[in-house]
């Protein structure tokens, strides 16, 4: 009996304490900034996609929820024709961002996607095309690569030798 | 008293009690959520009190399905009894001096003849539903009610030797100088645990029982047939709350500075929430365990407590 009224008293004095609940709409709920929420692509520093259209990020995906068609640019810099999510599939993995050579799919904290149509949820490329680095602030994927496509000249990259005088005989 | 004042304080307590009843929806879910650290429903309403509002249009939309292999009758007959035997016991509540439906000379009888009517709706519901869940409610909706109404009515006459009267507005005007809470603790705490019985709301559910019985003798009926039990849940713990304040603690009786008829709701407001409070803390017993403490520890304790107080009473008389 008297355990039965300490119960009840412990339990009245919670009236008084902080509750749990957080009241989403007005207050947030802290988000960090690893965490895995809608997709976006990236630009370089130089305002150019850093999307090169390799496919990988399709190929990892476990749900099959990333379209894409690559395409080149007359100076032989890769990008895609078009780039598509469909997010009623995504299952917010990670495994694109991971797979991604350039930095160019990248999750950011943002979860409040919610439509009305199925069809609001497929994503194309203008609409996953941020104006911003990313995680990844000044990096630029044709200036490490050893290809000359309007970024830079062969040979002038970062920790890159200028490439060898065939016509030489010097070592 | 004109028939006019008549028929309007009947339409009075039938509108009070019914809103009551309603309101304790959204009561009870504010107050268990706050007790468990929650805030409950809050966003339909000023403080979410439209909930009430949306609760029952819900109910009322919801399919009435009566099953094919249902006794049909019986089954809507069922909780149409639960609400109406409340409603009848709360005819003899005197709110304030005059304010009384029906002011009976049997009135206590009345009231535990009407608690235990209540107890075919849970019977018939659970047997017109012909699901052995619901039976299995029904029956030990039955043996509950029976082991808990025997001493119900044991625990009161205590109040009805020291008040000399089965007449409510009596009983509470004998409590002018000394609450009967004070005289009669036993009587107000067996009373109190056999009301939470008559009422099976938690800790004594065994009829419903979720975890054991999915809803008990509730399991088949939806929509506004549901409701009524629901309803008829909420109505009996005001009326036991009611019962208890004007049994126990003076009824309307009070300081002047507020009115009788606040006195008596405030008391009553109170109860309501130690029976939600007792949901929020207390878990259910055992079914055996529930029985056993009924017939072996508080049948004798009430008897012991009606020998005593009637001993004294002889011996104040003499």
């Amino acid at each position: 009996m008297i355990s039965h009224l300490r119960t009840m008293w412990l339990v009245f004095r919670h009236l008084f304490q902080k509750k749990a609940t957080v009241q989403y709409p007005e207050e947030k709920v802290p988000m960090y900034p690893r965490w895995r929420g809608r997709i976006v692509l990236t630009k370089d520093p130089d305002g150019g996609e850093r999307c090169v259209g390799c496919y990988l990020c399709a190929a990892a995906c476990p749900v099959d929820c990333i379209a894409l068609q690559a395409t080149e640019n007359e100076e032989g810099r890769r990008y895609p024709e078009f780039f598509r999510i469909n997010f009623s599939r995504c299952i917010f993995c990670g495994y694109c961002e991971e797979a991604c050579p350039t930095y160019a799919i990248q999750l950011i904290p943002d979860f409040e996607m919610a439509e009305y149509k199925r069809q609001d949820l497929v994503y194309e490329k203008e609409d996953l095309l941020i104006n911003s680095e990313g995680k990844y602030p000044g990096y630029n994927f044709y200036n490490v690569a050893g290809l000359d496509a309007g970024v830079k000249e062969k040979g002038k990259g970062k920790n890159e030798e200028a490439p060898v005088d065939i016509k030489s005989l010097l070592p | 008293m004109t028939v006019m004042q008549h028929i309007w304080i009947v339409l009075g307590v039938l509108f009070v009690f019914l809103n009551i009843a309603a309101g304790l929806i959204w009561v009870e879910r504010r107050l268990l959520a706050l007790w468990q650290d929650r805030l409950g429903p809050n966003r339909a309403g000023p403080l979410g009190l439209f909930i009430v509002l949306a609760d029952t249009l819900k109910l009322f939309f919801k399919e009435d399905w009566i099953p094919p292999f249902a006794d049909k009758w019986v089954f809507i007959l069922a909780p149409a009894i639960v609400v109406a035997s409340v409603l009848m016991g709360i005819a003899i509540i005197p709110f304030a001096p005059g304010i009384v439906v029906a002011d009976l000379n049997v009135g206590l009888l009345f009231f535990l003849a009407m608690s235990s009517l209540g107890v075919y709706s849970i019977v018939l519901g659970g047997w017109a539903s012909n699901n052995k869940y619901s039976l299995l409610g029904a029956l030990r909706g039955a043996s509950q009610m029976i082991a808990y109404e025997v001493f119900m009515g044991l625990s009161l006459m205590g109040v009805v030797m020291l008040s000399k009267s089965f007449n409510l507005t009596d009983i509470v005007a004998a409590q002018q100088h000394l609450w009967f809470v004070v005289t009669q603790p036993i009587g107000f705490v067996i009373f109190f645990i056999a009301g939470l019985a008559e009422t099976h709301r938690l800790p004594f559910d065994i009829p419903e029982a979720e975890s054991e019985l999915i809803a008990g003798f509730h399991s088949e009926y939806s929509g506004m047939k549901f409701g009524m039990f629901f309803i008829g849940e909420y109505l009996g713990i005001s009326l036991i709350s009611a019962m208890t304040v004007t049994l126990f603690f003076g009824g309307w009786l009070g300081p002047a500075f507020l009115p009788p008829v606040v006195w008596f709701f405030l008391k009553t407001f109170f109860f309501i929430g130690v029976f939600i409070l007792m949901r929020a803390s207390l878990p259910r017993p055992r079914y055996d365990q529930l029985m056993g403490y009924g017939w072996k520890l508080l049948l004798p304790l009430v008897l012991l407590n009606l020998m005593v107080t009637g001993a004294i009473a002889l011996w104040l008389k003499s």
